[in-house]
This record gives structure tokens, sequence and C-alpha cells, in this order.
């Protein structure tokens, strides 16, 4: 399983997915060593700081869970936002979005 | 310069671990002084997560941060720490056997021991991703408000959707010449009591509300004049004015405990402060770092392991404050001198 990751500097990515992780988390233990997709995520997956977030490829948007209604709000403090916002540490991995496209939103910078 | 402070040990940071510190501290009769940019002890708990659970305290199976730091003010409460609340720890210089603690408001404590326990960092308001906007912060870009008057006959956009920003934008569009609310989407968090004042100043054409993202700001020599905002179709419009007051909520900030450290020739580790497992101690004697903000081998950011730290670190504080008196180990369940300093006997 993997999610193809845009950095904030254009650059894709391939990166290794595990079924059950939230997609900030892969992106994160990735970002450890590739600065290019290095992810602030500072609340840890709380929905507590909205620096998690991803553009999510237009072809995969409908395969996602929606947005809870603390996600929206938490979203408020993210920059940029766009229709196809999202906060990746809300987003579960499953064999169903193996491939996931996303782009490092604004504000995401360690 | 002011009168300093003396005390036994100082404490950089009132989160959880800097609270639970004075506890540990106390018990071996070291009484401290609190330093914390906030306004209120928690940190994170109270500031990030006030009303969301925690359920890996030991023996609370559910506790909320606000709750867990109500619990420990209350548990500590016997050792009568002294707080400065809303004080940025600004300089520490090494003084004969201890340390000079000078915050940002001129308050001077000096102590044997210093303990950081800041956490994440300061917390300092997040600011928008938009190259150059240093130069206008201060002239005509802001993040908080000091004084509304600043604001007088400004024509101000405030941007953001929660409390912040609907509360200021209620009190300044009386002040202000015009007044624009910029948000992402036409909702708002903040309390709905604030959200009916502010429909009715727009029905009442005392200001506008406009839905957009803020993406540009253009302007020249510290002075915007106007803000570029991208509409959700992706149409870019400009906005003109000269002020503007952005909410979009708190980042920590190492801030100057980066520079406490290099001041020391402390050597961060990815932002974190090294110490050792056994006493909590950096490189700097007398100088110990407990909390979020430390690092070691195995380290996890649970309050669970400040706890710990912090009454490790007491072990060793007690003989730098006490050098002649002889340490000894004690449960609070059966001694009666501990019992005694917690009033519960
Ligand atoms: C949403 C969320 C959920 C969490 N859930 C859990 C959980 O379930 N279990 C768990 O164990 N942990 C959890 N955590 C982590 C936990 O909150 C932290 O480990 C804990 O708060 C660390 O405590 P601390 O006292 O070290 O630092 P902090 O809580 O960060 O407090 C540090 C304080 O120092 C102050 N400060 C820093 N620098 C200065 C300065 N120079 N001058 C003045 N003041 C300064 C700051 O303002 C702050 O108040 C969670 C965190 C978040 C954000
Ligand atoms: S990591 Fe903080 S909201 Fe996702």
């Amino acid at each position: 399983m993997m999610i193809r990751v845009t950095g904030r500097d254009g650059s894709e990515q391939e990166l290794d997915a595990i079924e059950g992780w939230r997609v900030m988390e892969i992106i994160r233990d990735h970002g450890m060593t590739d600065p290019n997709v290095a992810i602030k995520a500072e609340c840890g997956g709380s929905l507590a700081c909205a620096t998690c977030h991803v553009y999510v490829d237009a072809a995969w948007v409908d395969k996602l869970v929606p947005a809870s209604e603390d996600e929206i709000y938490m979203m408020d403090e993210a920059f940029a936002v766009q229709d196809n916002s999202r906060l990746s540490c809300q987003i579960i991995m499953n064999e169903e979005l193996d491939g996931l496209q996303v782009t490092l939103a604004p504000g995401t910078e360690p | 310069m002011e009168t300093a402070h003396k005390t036994d040990v100082i404490i950089i940071g009132a989160g959880p671990v800097g609270l639970f510190a004075v506890f540990e501290l106390g018990l071996l009769d070291m009484k401290a002084h609190l330093v914390d940019i906030l306004d209120r002890p928690g940190g994170q708990c109270a500031e990030l997560y006030p009303e969301k659970p925690i359920y890996d305290i030991p023996a609370l199976p559910i506790v909320t941060g606000q709750e867990l730091t109500d619990r420990l003010m209350e548990q500590i409460k016997p050792f009568g720490a002294t707080f400065h609340f809303g004080e940025m720890a600004q300089k520490i210089e090494k003084i004969d056997n201890g340390w000079r603690l000078t915050t940002d408001a001129g308050t001077v404590i000096e102590a044997p021991v210093t303990v950081i326990a800041a956490g994440g960092g300061s917390f300092t308001p997040k600011k928008p991703p938009i190259k150059g906007i240093e130069e206008y912060e201060g002239t005509s870009v802001f993040y908080a408000v000091r004084k509304m008057e600043q604001f007088r006959g400004k024509n101000l956009v405030i941007a953001g959707g929660g409390d912040s920003a609907l509360d200021w934008t209620v009190n300044l569009a009386p002040v202000a010449n015009s007044l624009t609310l910029l948000h992402r989407r036409d909702d708002f968090r903040a309390a709905p009591h604030t959200v009916s004042q502010m429909r009715q100043l727009v029905n009442d054409n005392k200001m506008k509300l406009v839905i957009a993202n803020l993406t540009d700001i253009k302007g020249a020599n510290g002075q915007i004049n106007a803000l570029t905002l991208t509409n959700a179709d992706k149409t870019v419009q400009d906005l003109p004015c000269d002020t503007l007051l952005a909410f979009y909520g708190l980042t920590m900030k190492l801030g100057p405990v980066g520079e406490l450290c290099a001041q020391q020739n402390i050597e961060l580790q990815n932002g974190l402060i090294p110490v050792d497992t056994e006493k909590f101690e950096t490189s700097a004697e007398r100088l110990f770092a407990i909390g979020d903000i430390n690092w070691y081998p195995g380290k996890l950011k649970l309050i669970l392991s400040g706890f710990h730290e912090a009454a490790l670190m007491a072990q060793k504080a007690f003989r730098y404050v006490y050098p002649d008196r002889k340490l000894r180990f004690e449960y609070t369940t059966s001694s009666s001198n501990l019992q005694g300093k917690l009033g519960v006997k």
C-alpha cells in the first residue's frame, strides 16, 4: 500500500503506507528523513492545530469519509483552504485508499 | 534594576509538568516561582484541549485537560508556589551558585536551581504563510490587540472565524473607519451571541463580511494597501485596506528558551533540550529540563513521563538547594513529616 505526496516544493514522493495509520502519521514518519514532505502536525492528530492540512487530488475526494463538523471547524485555522482541503490526521488508510494522492498545503511547514 | 525575588527553584512553564514539579519539590521543602506567558496554568492541556478527554493518566480513567489542570492546582496548593502569569522568561544568567531569570515584564527571580518545563515552547499567534509578511508586522499587520485606540480611524480587515476574531470585530467596528471581517466560509464557531451581533452590524451597514481566503498582501515599506483574496471558485480579488488583524489560532514556538540554551552552550537536538535520565539535568549544572521540552533516548511526550521526570529532578535539586542536608526517602502514605507538609496531619 502506498500514498503519493506532493511536497510544498512541488516534488512528488511515493510513500509506503500502513493500513489503519492516519495519512498524517505516514507523512510525518517519512518527513523525519525527507524535509520535502516534513509536516508540522503539531497536535499529533488530536484535531487541535490544522497544521496537517492537505489538498486531496480530485479523483480521490469522494473516496474519503466526509469531514466531521470538528474537522471543518478546525480548518478555520488553516490557510488557503480549498474545496478539496482535508486535515490529513483525519484520513485513515485502508485498502481503498491505496494510491491516494495529496499535496501539502501552506502552513504545514515544521 | 528591580529587586529580585529569591526562591529555591525557578520553573519556566506552568504546564502540567511544571505544576507537578511544584509538588515534588514541595515535599522536599523547596519553594518555587513559575513563569508562564499564558494568563493561567495548564499549558497545552488548558490552552489547546481543555474539553478533550485524556485516558492515560494513571488512576484517572478519564479526565479533561482543564480538570487535570484544576486537580494539579489543588494538589500543589499546600506548597504556596508564586505564579508570574502573562510574562515571558527572556533572559537567564549564571550567578554565584545559581541563576538569575528576567522576564519581559522586568520581573527578576534568583534561585540556586532553574527548571525548564517549557513544553513545546511558548504560545504565539499562527502567522499566515505569506512571503514577506514579517516586513509588515507591528506596523500594519497585527495578531493581537494591545490597545484599541491603535485601530482608530483605520481601514481594518479582521481575518478568522473564532472567538477572538468575532469579539474584536464587534468591539472595533465603532473604532475603525471601516471594518471588514474576512473568513473562509459563511459559518462561525465563535459564540452564537457574538456572531449575531456581527450579523446585525453587517445589516446596519456598519461593517462588511467577505467570504474568501487570504492568499497575499500588497504594500510597501511595512504599510499594506490591499489584501489578495482567493474565492472558493479560485477567482482572485483585491481588498483595499491599511490594517490587518489576523486570528488563525496559536502555535508553540521555542522562542527565548532556544536563546537561553544557546547562551549556556546547550546544543539542542531537533529543537529539544538533551538531558540525562537520572536527574534530567542539562549539560549546564543546576539547570534542568522536564516534560515535552526535553529529549533523551526513548523519550515519550506524555504527561506521565513528565511527572516521573519531575520527581527525579527534585531529588537532585534538593542537593543543590540544601547541600548540607541528608535526603531521606519517604512515602506520603506513612510519613508524618510529608503529611505535615501536605497539611493533612
Ligand atoms: C490535543 C492534544 C492532546 C493530548 N493528549 C494527551 C494524552 O491523552 N495523554 C498525554 O499524556 N499527553 C497528551 N498530550 C500531550 C500533553 O499535553 C503534553 O505532553 C503536556 O502538555 C506537556 O506538558 P509540559 O508541562 O511539559 O508542557 P506544556 O503543556 O507545553 O506547557 C509549557 C508551558 O510553558 C510555557 N512557556 C514556554 N516557554 C516559555 C517562556 N520562555 N516564558 C514563559 N512561558 C513559557 C508555555 O506557555 C506553556 O504554558 C496531548 C497534547 C495535545 C495538544
Ligand atoms: S495534526 Fe493537528 S489537526 Fe491534524
